[in-house]
């Protein structure tokens, strides 16, 4: 029995509001009182460590046999217009909740080697970016939602437009624009299921939905799919990532490619699924071919880049194809496989942008073809740049393969033709990383610069580790991460 | 042992993480790495010869490690599973690896990376027994990634040469289409049987659709051709040779390469209810066998030869297996195994003495300075141009046997397809072709090495024979190429093998097919050998001018062979440049399409807002207005179709 109030207790504590905001309270005050740029990073680490250790609590803490949300926080926020401050998590948010954390401390890590300018205002800016991320994980009223999910632009248009590359003042125009487009799309859906569930909370609608008009879901279903189409991206909606993620500074890339690009894939999970379940049948081959365009296409794009950081960007563009496959084929295996595979890629896309930002950093180029040998000087680098170039083919034993593996059994029950095609993405990301890793890393060295440069330092090793040190738990023990998950995605899909 | 299987891959498990630690100290040039490598992978050898003794050979024992993954109804466990036949592969494996590891540590002790070689080579070791000894396809699937990893590594050893990375891209994405067949294999048999473990596949199998289990079983094999280099995926293999020789040893001749030949061996219940497929896997493997040993006897390094050879020999396993003779094959593999990687090693040592010299045509009359290196040399060719009474020839000569059994099986018995199963005639006359190409090209590739006089006198004169710890693994292994054959096929077809695998691994019996004189059969694989060997020796050793008649009557021929049948250009060229022609196009779609639109929608709204800031003074109030004309025409909708 006293197991049990220690348990209570512990739920009752407000775990979520601590993680959102005591980093932001922590974190503001010392990057902004700093006095030197070490001071400064220091700081952004302090909070954005906090915050990593509350989330990775969190998770552990967590029921993996519990239905429903945990941790629930509940508190009026505007009474008038039936708006709470509410926060919970379940299967569903869990291991993105866990992701933002972890990856913050990392990118504040990246963001130290390369910013030099302005960092204060960078570092401020990183902060208040891991609350608002994390704040859309674990919203779960609607208005709150859009709040955080609106917050989340500003840091990350500055974060491209104040240090980002030649290019950023397009490029942030460009991402501004087509996310908030969507964005507005979205409140238009908010305020039409407030308009007929009476409410703006996230836990209740669903049921609320259950005997919509085919009509209204249609209407909710193409405002957001709209909204996170853009945001996670699919085909044909991707063209804004190739240019925000070139222009952008490593960091700004690496929590782009790492958490932004989930959120879209986490509104068709949380909303989209579960409150207009008959849209989503109706248009199911239509969300269905786009993912495999997505796959294919991402991947033959990403075959002929000619810049590094570009053959990334179409990479994730391929490999969030899954994510959204696994989505509408809508088993439970499927949903257990896109968020593996939202987890996976969300470790080790920003893992790679970190490595051409290393590459970049010595040698001032991401054109491949001025590339090459550099495993000659940086043999370190070399191993690192494998390992996540070898987790993002899918290697089996790395994350990338399990989500994946689960989502084309998930694309193979739904149809063979379907399961096959996907399958091949498979063959392509093998060749387009594989051609990539030999003509940047092996090989002879080409280009003079490249004589002179260092191996990776600690700060880039220990980064690089961090990220490696969950890849290949997800690969050797992935049950670790699916047994979090399984309840909650069984119930999405109503199977046992 | 039965009990502990899981030692079995711990050690050599072991051994690539201290190696991969010990690396990080900065020290990469030790003949330490070599010893830790060889001493944990023979504990290994040993712990499956414990296994080997202690274990009942008509039961199957499982021994689950943990789960691996549960989600929906997809279920996997990472579990052990110990029977006649991983005993048989695994005795193969270990005792291989042990041989090439120690061979490796004499071989690249000049090397300045060797940490890196033998931190590799032990993970190699670990994923091929966790390869062979799963339960489950999935967890032979991982492991079966997990060796092709290892090969691309160590194809890829010497990085800073662009044509090792470019056999080790090649090697890995050739496996990888093959990976593709055989991932949704899996898949299918997960939802045709709801799960991937063979014994409950092998328990539903009576249940299943007899369409849907062809098709799973041909899937399967696509992986296993990708693997084990059948036509056309053998493209790779070749160019695999560009990785240090014991690599070639041990990766892609002896162990490796032959896992699809046990994958297919290991679902034999699955394959023995498929028999399309069955006779799908005998006309590839015949096609191989034959097409590869015409590449060979056209090569002029040596170690080429080898790999044709190689694939070749692959090719007749599968003609085994496409016979319904499963352990015949899995005998094959293993007096294979002995043979090619002694002649592998042996072509080491002979590259080894002339400092790195792989062409033939720089070789000759090596056998006076290299005399161990010969004899094991003589013997490994022997062996694999099966003579009497060495390895190769019980082995090969059942392969053959086996062939012909199926091809006088009478319509209606088991396995036939077609009325009377005449193909297989065809399929026993292109095995005898090869076995005379077989004997030619070994024939020609030791004369031409060993034999003559030397060609390039300045190499020759500072030829040296290997260290003892190189040509102790050749007499080892010389040993088991003479005898192993008679060891475990005497009497043929019911020997020491054939009665351990007759539950794991059977032959299936064909009611009414002829029982044809084993003696009589054998006569005739010896002579066809013996032709061949004689024409080899006849034009390499006696200067007759056979090459010289065999171009005329068969006139481009030797192109053909020479351009290995086109394949390289078909299969590598031809589709790489498709594919990247087909990305180019695709890049320009998404430019000038794809984000020409949303350019031009950029555009365009910057001139109607251009318009609309003369009203309104910044942009958020555009933002406010989007918004509201957003809901209007939402909140209109929804009154309007409500």
């Amino acid at each position: 029995m006293s197991g049990m109030t220690t348990g209570e207790a512990a739920l009752n504590f407000p775990f979520l509001s601590l993680g959102l905001w005591l980093p932001l309270l922590v974190g503001l005050p010392l990057v902004l009182l700093a006095k030197n740029r070490n001071a400064i990073a220091l700081g952004a680490l302090g909070a954005t460590v906090l915050q990593a250790v509350i989330t990775i609590l969190l998770t552990i803490r967590f029921d993996r046999q519990a239905s429903g949300y945990q941790f629930v926080e509940s508190a009026d926020w505007i009474p008038a217009l039936g708006i709470s401050y509410k926060l919970g998590v379940d299967g569903i948010s869990i291991l993105m909740v866990l992701l933002t954390g972890i990856l913050g401390p990392l990118v504040v890590g990246a963001g130290w080697l390369t910013i030099h300018r302005r960092e204060r205002e960078f570092f401020a800016a990183l902060i208040v970016l891991q609350t608002a991320m994390l704040g859309v994980f674990i919203a779960l009223d609607f208005i709150l939602f859009y709040v955080f999910w609106e917050l989340v632009l500003i840091p990350m248009y500055l974060l491209i437009g104040i240090w980002g590359h030649e290019r950023r003042i397009y490029a942030t125009i460009k991402f501004f624009l087509y996310t908030f487009a969507g964005s507005v799309l979205m409140l238009v859906a908010i305020l039409a299921l407030r308009l007929y569930t009476g409410t703006f909370d996230i836990e209740a609608i669903p049921a609320e939905m259950a005997d919509a008009s085919r009509v209204l879901q249609r209407w909710v279903f193409v405002a957001f799919f709209f909204a996170f189409a853009i945001k996670v991206p699919m085909f044909p909606f991707h063209t804004w990532l190739p240019d925000a993620h070139v222009e952008a500074p490593t960091a700004g890339s690496m929590v782009l490619a790492g958490v932004l690009l989930k959120m879209g894939a986490y509104g068709f999970l949380r909303f989209v699924l579960p409150m207009t379940p008959d849209a989503v049948d109706e248009t199911r081959g239509l969300l269905i071919v786009l993912s495999l365009a997505a796959i294919i296409y991402g991947a033959l794009v990403a075959m002929v880049q000619p810049d590094l950081k570009k053959l990334v960007a179409y990479s994730s563009v391929s490999h969030m194809g899954f994510v959204t496959l696994g989505i509408f084929t809508a088993t439970a295996t499927g949903l257990d496989g896109a968020i593996l595979q939202m987890l996976s890629h969300g470790l080790v896309s920003p893992a790679l942008f970190f490595a051409v930002g290393v590459v970049y950093e010595r040698t001032h180029t991401r054109q491949i073809n001025e590339l090459g040998g550099l495993a000659s000087r940086m043999p370190i680098y070399a191993a690192i740049f494998g390992f996540f170039m070898l987790a993002s083919l899918g290697l089996p034993m790395l994350s990338g393969f399990v989500g994946e593996f689960l989502v084309l059994v998930s694309a193979f029950e739904y149809a063979v033709p379907v399961g096959s095609i996907a399958a091949l993405g498979v063959i392509l990301a093998a060749a387009y990383m594989l051609w990539m890793y030999q003509r940047v890393v092996l090989g002879n060295v080409r280009n003079q610069a490249i004589m002179q440069i260092s191996d990776v330092g600690w700060i880039e090793i220990a980064t690089f580790i961090g990220l490696a040190v969950l890849v290949v738990w997800i690969g050797i023990l992935p049950d670790t991460f699916v047994q979090l998950l399984s309840t909650a995605t069984s119930s999405l899909v109503g199977q046992p | 042992m039965v009990n502990a299987p899981w030692i079995i891959p711990l050690l050599p498990l072991i051994a690539f993480a201290l190696n991969g630690l010990l690396r990080s100290s900065g020290r990469n040039k030790s003949q330490g790495y070599g010893w830790l490598s060889t001493g944990l992978i023979f504990g290994s050898f040993i712990a499956t010869v414990l296994l080997w003794i202690s274990i009942d050979t008509s039961a199957t024992e499982e021994f689950v490690l943990y789960r691996w993954i549960a989600s929906g109804g997809f279920n996997v466990e990472i579990a052990f599973l110990t029977d006649a036949l991983t005993v048989v592969m695994l005795l193969v494996v270990t005792g291989v690896s042990t041989l090439v590891s120690m061979y490796a540590t004499g071989y690249m002790s000049h090397d300045a990376n060797q940490s890196r070689f033998f931190t590799w080579i032990p993970l190699f070791v670990f994923s091929m027994i966790m390869l062979v000894i799963s339960d489950n396809l999935l967890q032979l699937f991982v492991f079966w990634e997990m060796v092709g990893l290892c090969s691309y590594l160590l194809i890829g050893y010497w990085y800073q040469r662009n044509s090792a990375n470019a056999a080790a891209t090649k090697a890995f994405l050739v496996n990888r289409v093959g990976d593709f067949g055989f991932a949704i294999g899996i898949i299918l048999a997960f939802h045709e049987f709801g799960t991937v473990r063979y014994r409950e596949i092998f328990e539903n199998l009576g249940n299943a659709d007899e369409r849907m289990l062809t098709a799973i079983a041909l899937l399967l094999f696509v992986g296993a051709m990708g693997k084990s280099a059948q036509f056309p995926l053998h493209i790779w293999l070749p160019d695999a040779m560009e990785g240090p020789t014991p690599v070639s040893a041990l990766i892609h001749a002896a162990t490796m390469v032959t896992a699809g030949v046990y994958l297919v061996v290991r679902l034999n219940p699955l394959y023995t209810l498929a028999p399309q497929a069955l006779l799908v896997i005998a006309a590839i493997g015949t096609f191989t066998a034959f097409m590869a040993a015409t590449i060979a006897l056209v090569q002029t390094d040596i170690k080429r030869v080898l790999a044709y050879s190689t694939v070749s020999q692959l090719g007749l396993m599968f003609l085994a297996i496409g016979s319904g003779a499963y352990t015949v094959a899995i005998f094959h593999l293993a007096t294979h195994a002995f043979f090619k990687a002694l002649l592998f090693l042996g072509s080491g040592s002979v590259i080894h003495a002339l400092q790195d010299e792989q062409d033939m045509r720089q070789m000759g009359g090596l056998w006076r300075k290299l005399p161990l290196t010969y004899t094991t040399f003589l013997l490994g060719g022997l062996a694999l141009a099966a003579i009497f009474p060495l390895a190769g020839f019980w082995s090969k000569d059942e392969v053959l046997a086996m062939t012909f059994v199926k091809a006088t099986a009478p319509a209606g018995s088991a396995l036939s397809v077609f009325h009377g199963a005449a193909i297989y005639w065809l399929f026993y006359i292109t095995g005898l072709a090869v076995s005379i190409m077989t004997a030619a090209y070994t024939f020609r590739m030791i004369l031409k090495t060993f034999h003559g006089t030397p060609r390039n006198p300045e190499l020759h004169a500072h030829a040296h024979e290997s260290p003892w710890i190189m040509t102790v693994p050749l007499i080892i292994l010389a040993i088991g190429a003479t005898g192993a054959g008679a060891l475990l096929g005497i009497p043929p077809e019911n020997g020491l093998i054939h009665g351990y695998l007759k539950e794991a691994a059977p032959i299936i019996h064909l009611e009414g097919a002829a029982h044809p004189n084993t003696l009589v059969l054998a006569l005739i694989s010896t002579l066809v050998a013996g032709s061949g060997l004689l024409i080899a020796f006849g034009a390499y050793g006696k200067g007759l001018r056979i090459p010289l008649i065999a171009r005329t009557l068969l006139p481009g021929a030797e192109t053909l062979f020479k351009q290995k049948w086109y394949m390289d250009h078909l299969g590598d060229r031809f589709t790489v440049a498709l594919t990247k022609a087909l990305a180019f196009i695709s890049w320009g779609f998404d430019v000038a399409v794809v984000d020409g639109i949303v350019n031009g929608l950029g555009s365009l709204t910057q001139t109607l807002s251009g318009q609309v800031r003369r009203i309104h003074t910044g942009q958020v109030q555009n933002y406010a207005l989007l918004m509201v004309i957003g809901m209007v025409l939402t909140i209109g909708g929804l009154v309007l179709f409500r």
